[in-house]
């Protein structure tokens, strides 16, 4: 395989997968490559260097089911990984032909000391342990639709930190609302883990114009809840909540609101 | 006095102390406060182990992330269509399943009344805008390639989403189910052109009666990988 002509920087990414030397390729393809060419590329030294162990790796030509494998790395010979994308790596063999190799076939290959290579892998430990998390849930606030987003730290496998955005979307008013929340799970490490949750915050709130005295207004909110975080795949959960809202109006009687809500998020 | 609110002091400091211990390091401020174990002095044969470590994990470049912008033709029901341009963020969970926010904006024509009737308007022109964001998730129903002439291979998926979102129109926020297909064309490993068909469903009462109006979009994008 040639190298194209623009650069001679051997990182440069593939843009052909077989004989290039047809023709000119497409005008796009090449402003494309002079665009990319001048971006700053990582050195070729900096790529991870591994050798085959199992008696072949098979190089296919996509990252994802069902892309065929178009060629072997033998055994005892040595791959760059250039990238990673979901569990897929994008590798050079040494006569400079790239292609995706699954991660099982990844984890056959061998360090230059001769060690295994062992790539990261979220699985139910990490599930339990993640520091960070985030997620979007949808759902009902007291008739109303509630689209949420969250961040959250964990302080330890039991007690975690979460801060909340939402927009509220209803028939006679729309909304913000934003809390902080203190979540306690009795026990995380459970696939399906019930968490109960406890929080303040304020909501505000726009009546439709449609609607007489219409008058938008700020309120402090207080909330408990339950609910449970499952974990789905990698680092993907699913989490399914209810919270039992109180909003301290300036009005004689406060509100009560309920919220039903599920969604999904990740942990990193 | 004094002496007596040390005693005071001290007690609540052991009960609290004895409490963080109970919860199992409720606040977990020891592992990171706890010094490491100093057995080790500075021994010279630690040394190479740790620096060997580091040579033999270089990071390995991920590129999960899907950036780009968008630009097409969005129809809003009974207000003619318009361009529309906006952008788009996705992260590759598996080689099937992606989650995707994007945003949007553009600007609604007259109404046919609005035409016939002569000076009449529903609407003033800043509520024209349309303005909305989505949150979805999407899966690659049909991973592929396409061939170019005989020597040019392109990766493809044809992928279909959807999810919920919000759409500021007509001076009030409304919430917004979408759905679509879309298909993504690999001109490298990082950077890929996208072809969308999505329909924006939501309620509007501005002509009457309630109704859930249909707002069909279609656009052409540019995305990168990072």
């Amino acid at each position: 395989m040639s190298e194209p002509s623009i650069t001679t920087i051997p990182s440069t990414p593939r843009l052909t997968r077989s004989s290039p030397s047809r023709f000119g390729g497409l005008v796009a393809v090449v402003v494309l490559q002079i665009l990319l060419a001048a971006s700053p590329l990582q050195a070729a030294d900096k790529y991870r260097s591994v050798a085959v162990a199992d008696p072949y790796l098979e190089l296919h030509t996509g990252p994802g089911r069902g892309y065929p494998i178009f060629h072997v790395v033998d055994r005892g010979e040595s791959v760059e990984i250039i990238m990673q994308r979901t569990d897929w790596f994008l590798v050079r063999a040494d006569d400079a032909k790239e292609g995706w190799v699954k991660r099982e076939q990844m984890e056959q290959t061998l360090q230059p000391d001769g060690e295994r290579v062992s790539f990261e892998r979220a699985n139910l430990q990490d599930f339990t342990n993640a520091k960070w998390e985030t997620g979007i849930l949808a759902g009902d606030f007291g008739g109303a639709n509630i689209i949420s987003l969250y961040g959250g730290y964990s302080l330890n496998p039991f007690v975690s930190l979460e801060v909340w955005g939402s927009q509220i979307l209803g028939n006679f008013s729309n909304g913000w609302m934003g809390s902080v929340n203190v979540v306690h799970e009795a026990w995380p490490d459970w696939r399906i883990s019930p968490f109960f949750t406890l929080g303040a915050g304020v909501i505000r709130t726009e009546p439709k114009s449609t609607i007489i005295q219409a008058e938008d207004r700020t309120d402090q909110i207080g909330h408990v809840g339950a609910g449970f975080r499952i974990y789905a795949t990698r680092r993907f959960l699913l989490r399914a909540e209810y919270k039992s809202y109180v909003v301290f109006t300036s009005r004689d009687e406060n509100e009560e609101v309920e919220e039903w809500k599920v969604g999904f998020a990740f942990f990193f | 006095m004094e002496s007596r609110f040390r005693v005071l002091f001290l007690i609540v400091a052991m009960i609290g102390l004895s409490g963080c211990a109970a919860t199992k390091n409720l606040f977990g401020f020891d592992n990171e406060s706890a010094p490491p174990p100093s057995a080790e002095g500075p021994g010279q044969v630690i040394d190479p182990e740790v620096e060997r470590r580091e040579i033999k994990e270089p990071a390995i470049d991920r590129e999960d992330f899907e950036i780009g912008a968008f630009a097409g033709i969005m129809s809003i029901e009974d207000f003619g269509s318009d361009i529309v341009y906006g952008a788009r963020l996705a992260y590759h969970i598996t080689d099937g399943f992606f989650v995707e926010g994007t945003v949007g904006r553009t600007e609604a024509g007259l109404t046919s009344f609005e035409v016939l009737s002569g000076g009449a308007r529903l609407i003033t022109d800043s509520q024209r805008t349309l303005t909305y964001y989505n949150l979805n998730l999407g899966y690659n129903i049909l991973p592929g390639e396409v061939f170019i002439g005989e020597g040019r291979a392109y990766n493809t998926n044809l992928y279909l989403i959807a999810g919920l979102g919000s759409t500021r129109f007509a001076g009030d926020d409304r919430f917004t189910v979408n759905f679509g297909a879309g298909y993504r064309f690999l001109l490298t490993d990082s950077v890929a052109l996208h072809l969308d068909f999505r329909d924006h469903l939501f309620d509007i009462d501005l002509l009457g009666e309630e109704k859930t109006v249909h707002n069909l979009e279609g656009h052409l994008g540019f995305t990168v990988f990072f």
